[in-house]
């Protein structure tokens, strides 16, 4: 990170782990969940969340100071119907059965609350340079949930990785399948994802105990 | 009949929370106290049922390709469906303000209590969600669209108040100290949605299978007409 001061470098990297925005700041579940049972549309909705999230937080920052506070919430959704918009459009231009996978998913992202969050949190106090730094780290911590929970999901739920199947063939018996391996559909339902955040939220507070809730 | 179904299924069947995942935000930082949840829920029933018909008639008379056709003939080839999250939007961010100071007024202590949250309501996914929804779905009439507005209203408004009552009571119990709060709101709320899976057979008889969540299914039911066609094999 020489290009960028300590300070600098914490904004990127405190929101993969210990401020994680799933599962410290509880935003953006929905479509954490919603959408991981491929890991594929779990890797483009996080890019999508990437582009919206930077590209917003630099354009309220610049706007920070012309804002009305009264009606700062209504131009930041205009500002983030935007951006999904053009992601929606990009998507259906060139991922015309991802962004039916995704349905309604894509214009979700404008009320996902990490970006309306971090929007309120940070780009409305802080420079455009910072703030394009906190969208960046923010919706990588996003990724990185999505990312885990999307790759669980699909290798236990049909066996695949990105569509390759990775233990073998289910219907002709090879790989892990010959030893009487059965995929688990059940984890490409929608309470599963459910369970497996809860249990990364688990893992990561057993490691870390100062984030552990009193009830 | 019609607007029956419609009723049962966006409540329990197609539930806000448990089958699409929308509202979690709120879902999960408002259930810690059932007043408090029986509050928001209250309100999202509220702004849904204005919102989704409202949003509605934009999609009839604006947006859909061909919608404008009422203004004249020259106006039937114009799709303007790619504006419809920024009407949408728009929309609900209104009426959320609107509600706000009508709550403001008549009920104080609501206001309070709701705080922070009421604003964020126009954030909540399954606002947006309701009307994006109504949308892909085709409902068919202003009448269905208000029906299915307050019935995934009450759904969510059942869902945060039977996690705020669970979780009220969960206090008392020795609960592991790194799955305390949201660790255990998470699991639980995936013990419900299996609940509530099996509401799936009510409408249908459990005959055919049931549609909702397309994301989900697409593949399992792919994976399932494999193993169906299978098993005939293997039965001829």
């Amino acid at each position: 990170m020489g290009l960028l001061s300590k300070k600098d470098a914490k904004l990127i990297t405190d929101p993969l782990a210990d401020n994680n925005p799933i599962t410290i700041q509880v935003l953006g579940i929905c479509s954490a969940l919603a959408i991981t049972a491929e890991l594929e549309a779990s890797i483009v909705m996080s890019i999508a969340v990437l582009f919206v999230l930077s590209v917003g937080n630099v354009v309220i920052s610049l706007l920070r100071n012309i804002i009305p506070s009264k009606i700062r919430i209504i131009v930041q959704l205009i500002v983030v119907a935007t951006l999904v918009i053009i992601v929606d459009l990009v998507l259906k231009a060139f991922a015309y059965e991802l962004s039916k996978t995704l349905s309604v998913f894509v214009g979700l992202i404008i009320t996902n609350c990490i970006i309306m969050g971090r929007f309120e949190a940070f780009a409305l106090a802080n420079a455009p340079g910072k703030a394009f730094l906190d969208g960046i780290g923010n919706s990588l911590g996003y990724a990185v949930i999505l990312i885990i929970v999307g790759f669980f999901r699909e290798l236990l739920g049909s066996g695949t990785l990105l569509g390759i199947q990775v233990l073998g063939d289910p219907i002709e018996k090879t790989g892990v399948y010959a030893f009487g391996y059965e995929n688990n559909g059940f984890m490409l339902l929608a309470p599963m994802a459910l369970v497996t955040v809860g249990i990364i939220i688990w893992v990561q507070r057993s490691r870390n105990t100062a984030l552990v809730e009193d009830h | 009949m019609e607007h029956l179904e419609l009723f049962f299924k966006s409540i329990f069947i197609d539930n806000m929370v448990f089958a699409t995942f929308l509202g979690m935000c709120s879902y999960l930082a408002v259930s810690k106290k059932v007043s408090t949840a029986v509050g928001l829920g209250a309100a999202v029933i509220f702004v849904m049922a204005i919102t989704v018909p409202l949003n509605w008639l934009l999609d009839t008379y604006l947006l859909k390709d061909g919608a404008l056709a009422w203004l004249g003939p020259e106006y039937a080839s114009y799709d303007l469906s790619f504006l419809s999250f920024i009407m949408f939007i728009a929309t609900i961010a209104t009426m959320v303000q609107l509600v706000e100071i009508v709550v403001e007024k008549f009920s104080p202590a609501l206001y309070d209590s709701l705080g922070i949250f009421l604003p964020l309501i126009a954030v909540n996914c399954a606002i947006l969600g309701g009307s994006l929804f109504m949308q892909s779905r085709e409902i068919q009439s202003v009448g269905l669209a208000f029906n299915y507005g307050v019935s995934s209203g009450i759904g969510f408004f059942l869902a945060i108040l039977a996690i705020a009552a669970i979780r009220e009571k969960i206090r008392y119990s020795n609960v592991p100290p790194a799955l305390r709060g949201l660790g255990i709101t998470f699991i639980i709320t995936g013990l419900m949605a299996i609940g509530f899976m099996s509401f799936g057979g009510m409408l249908t008889g459990g005959d055919e299978e049931e549609k909702p969540a397309q994301v989900e299914t697409v593949q399992v039911s792919v994976e399932q007409q494999t193993e169906i066609a299978n098993n005939t094999k293997a039965v001829e």
